[in-house]
């Protein structure tokens, strides 16, 4: 990063006044990028990159990937960006290209995930033209985006790169889009950018107040009963390690989120697995059974916390966040502390003793017992989605990094694989986006060579985007699929069967395509798989057979995803699932007693 | 002359936001209220001092809760740099209003009369209208329109408010 700089003031050597020579906007983006040590750019061409397009022949430094749908190369970028931790960079020109873009960006505003699109746009002159291609995309994107740019002049290039950059990582992370307009790709201008970037209007809190941190600790001091309820933002802020130990110092029992998933193991003793809509059982009766709740980068949401009203009600409220907005908006909090996740329960930890709760924990196991994240799998019935995640987990575990589009099996994946690591679970939370998973997967694939990319996916969000099999074949890019294939949209399939009187309206597949002969038609492998027995060799073969494969799962389409807490309802009224593998419907009264 | 009369009876705030003097920033400051729902009841834009800077003066509704949110998302925006809530502090506020008015020789003595009550400035005539200009807080702006309605207004047009803190305090400083 600051190679270039030096080497350019190096060169120089002039009054400051004097300017280097003009290059031209496309080899401005290309030297930016290479700048914030971007090594891939998910892009599809238009003619108006045409000169942008020509750089990536022949240098090497950044590869370019022709993908073969836009709302895909926001996707890959996110998978990229979620893997890493780095920015994701993707491409696309104007018009079409750009509004295919939007479903991926408003996904990674939903989640926080830093990603820049690049967006081509009629030249500045044709502007709002109507012009062939034109699109507007700024305004189009302007509430999904963290920011954006439209770049008027050519010599403004390289600081607004820099800019979008710097604002998509930094803070509460975010997609930042630059729109550029043909002349200013085409025409030639200075590549000068100030050494560190500096907006008055953008200065995010990272360290938390000392008075907070101190009211925290004491908070964690005087609570019988705490919950770690961690989310997406601990992920973002590296807070892994910090968290462990605040849990394993005062013993805290933590709870994750969907998006938090990763940032505790889900086997430790501490580990409640995730809560809310299909959390576990004992994650959420412990919510409502807490005195404090600690909430580290999340920011319940109601998929976490059902009838906001009802949710925690017995808890004293800490919410540790880097985005001021988020605190406060659906539950008040007692103790606010706006500031990075781990810099403020490396201080938290600092002030925190040791501490033993063994009633609390002896409250939690029982509550475990009695209601177990279980599945029911008779002799000779269809393989159950959550044995086939089960079983996936036990043989593949933390060699792999899990993607997920968004359903049933993604409930399932997030209740029944084993993560060990952060970052090992990716998922469309915010925006519950089908079609999420695979171009993540691809994205995840480059960011972790050292890792074996899965997406386990549905059908109905495959069948989405599964054209990108072709890139991942072009690049030899080794994502699997593990296809639950069930032929039908199950989690709306599931909501008819319990609130639509079994009434199945227009979400069963009765035209499905043969996804081994698919993965075929792209050059890929595949296999279909019926039975148990054949589940964990089918898995062995997936992840020994080089380059993309399909592994079509064909599992119980009648399967519902439990617990669940029907949507706006108070926790209390979960439906559930007993250790006798009985569903009880808001069977809280039947608890065992305190 | 209202000192903080603002926001005290019916959730309605003044909003003074310091902002990058940019292409689209009032774009974002208007989405931002659209996207989540918030009300706009009358915005005022200009550019200060400071040619780099531009002052939006926006009146809004909400209880506490929909104020702070207000107050934290207009601050959140990569381009605002300044947000506050003039009841908070002592401020003047004013609007000024064009006001034309049907005026027949036989009622202008009386339109005038008014007029000058209110320190209006009459700012054009005609053979058939008068057109008045009028600078004043909410409550000034109210009663005149109230006593000029029964001549005729055929056509007014408003600023908006706009405000300013009393004494040597300005809005000048870190983002909040």
């Amino acid at each position: 990063m600051a190679v270039a700089t030096k080497a350019r003031s190096q060169s120089t050597k002039k009054p400051a006044k004097l300017k280097p020579k003009k290059i031209s906007g496309a080899e401005i983006i290309y030297r930016s990028l290479e700048r914030e040590g971007v090594k891939y750019v998910f892009g599809h061409p238009g003619a108006i990159l045409l000169t942008l397009l020509d750089l990536f022949l022949e240098r090497s430094k950044i590869k370019h990937l022709l993908i073969r749908h836009e709302q895909c190369a926001a996707h890959m970028a996110e998978g990229y960006a979620r893997a890493s931790g780095e920015v994701g960079v993707c491409l696309t020109t104007s018009g079409p290209g750009a509004t295919n873009l939007i479903t991926g960006i408003t996904d990674a505003y939903m989640d926080s995930i830093p990603i820049v699109c690049l967006t081509g746009q009629v030249a500045t002159t044709m502007v709002g033209n109507d012009a062939f291609q034109e699109a507007d995309i700024v305004g189009m994107t302007r509430t999904v985006t963290k920011h954006s740019y439209l770049v008027k002049s050519t010599d403004d290039l390289a600081e607004t790169i820099q800019e979008a950059f710097y604002i998509a990582r930094t803070g509460r992370p975010g997609p930042v889009l630059v729109d550029l307009p043909k002349d200013v790709l085409l025409g030639d201008g200075h590549y000068q950018i100030p050494e560190k970037v500096d907006l008055r209007g953008y200065k995010p809190t990272t360290k938390g107040h000392p008075k907070q941190i101190q009211r925290v600790a004491e908070a964690i001091k005087e609570s019988k009963q705490p919950l770690l309820y961690v989310g997406g933002g601990a992920i973002h802020a590296e807070a892994h390690k910090e968290i462990l130990k605040l849990a394993e110092t005062a013993e805290i029992p933590v709870t994750y989120t969907l998006l938090g998933a990763g940032a505790f193991p889900s086997a430790h003793e501490l580990s409640l697995g995730m809560l809310g809509m299909h959390g576990t059982a004992y994650a959420n009766y412990a919510t409502m059974e807490c005195d404090l709740l600690i909430a580290v980068g999340a920011r319940f949401d109601d998929r976490v916390t059902g009838k906001v009203s009802e949710f925690a009600t017995r808890a004293k409220i800490i919410h540790i966040d880097i985005d001021p907005t988020a605190i406060g908006k659906n539950k008040a909090a007692d103790i606010p502390v706006v500031g990075d996740a781990r810099l403020v329960l490396a201080e938290v930890n600092k002030l925190v003793k040791p501490q033993k709760r063994a009633l609390w924990k002896k409250r939690i196991q029982n509550l475990r017992a009695e209601y177990p994240l279980t599945f029911d799998s008779p002799e000779g019935a269809p393989i159950k989605p959550q044995e086939a995640i089960v079983a996936l987990s036990e043989e593949v575990g933390d060699k792999a990094i899990i993607t997920t589009e968004v359903g049933q099996h993604q409930m399932w994946a997030a209740q029944f694989y084993n993560f060990t690591f952060p970052r090992q679970f990716i998922s469309s939370g915010g925006l519950g986006t089908m079609g999420f998973g695979f171009p993540a997967a691809i994205g995840v694939a480059l960011a972790r060579p050292d890792k074996l990319a899965i997406d386990i996916a549905g059908d109905g969000s495959f069948q989405m985007v599964m054209q990108e099999v072709a890139t991942a074949v072009q690049y030899g890019i080794p994502v699997k699929v593990f296809l639950l294939n069930n032929a039908t949209l199950g989690m709306v399939r599931q909501w008819q069967d319990l609130f639509m009187d079994r009434r199945f309206s227009e979400v069963d597949f009765d035209s499905s395509p043969d996804y081994v002969k698919l993965a075929e038609a792209f050059g890929a492998s595949g296999r279909r798989i019926v039975d148990k027995e054949e589940l964990r060799p089918a898995i062995q073969e997936m992840i020994t057979t080089p380059g993309p494969y399909i592994l079509d799962v064909i599992v119980d389409p009648d399967e519902l995803v439990f617990p669940m807490v029907p949507a706006g309802s108070a926790t209390k009224d979960m439906i559930v699932r007993d250790s006798r593998k009985k569903v009880l419907r808001g069977k809280l009264s039947a608890l065992p007693d305190n | 002359m209202s000192r903080n009369s603002n926001n005290t009876k019916d959730d309605t705030h003044t909003i003074a936001v310091l902002v990058e003097n940019k292409f689209g920033v009032l774009a974002k400051v208007a989405s931002l209220f659209s996207a989540r729902g918030y009300n706009i009841d009358s915005l005022c834009v200009g550019v200060t001092q400071d040619p780099s800077v531009s002052r939006i003066t926006l009146v809004t509704r909400g209880d506490a809760k929909v104020l702070e949110q207000i107050r934290k998302h207009l601050s959140k925006l990569i381009d605002t740099f300044k947000v506050m809530d003039m009841g908070e502090t002592d401020s003047v506020e004013r609007e000024m209003i064009l006001i034309k008015i049907s005026a027949p020789k036989a009622s202008r003595s009386e339109i005038f009369q008014i007029i000058d009550v209110f320190r209006g400035r009459v700012v054009d005539v005609s053979t058939d209208t008068i057109t008045v200009e009028v600078t004043g807080d909410e409550g000034k702006i109210h009663a005149i329109l109230n006593l000029l309605q029964p001549f005729g207004i055929k056509e007014i047009a408003r600023t908006g408010k706009v405000a300013l803190t009393r004494g040597a305090k300005t809005l000048k400083g870190s983002k909040n």
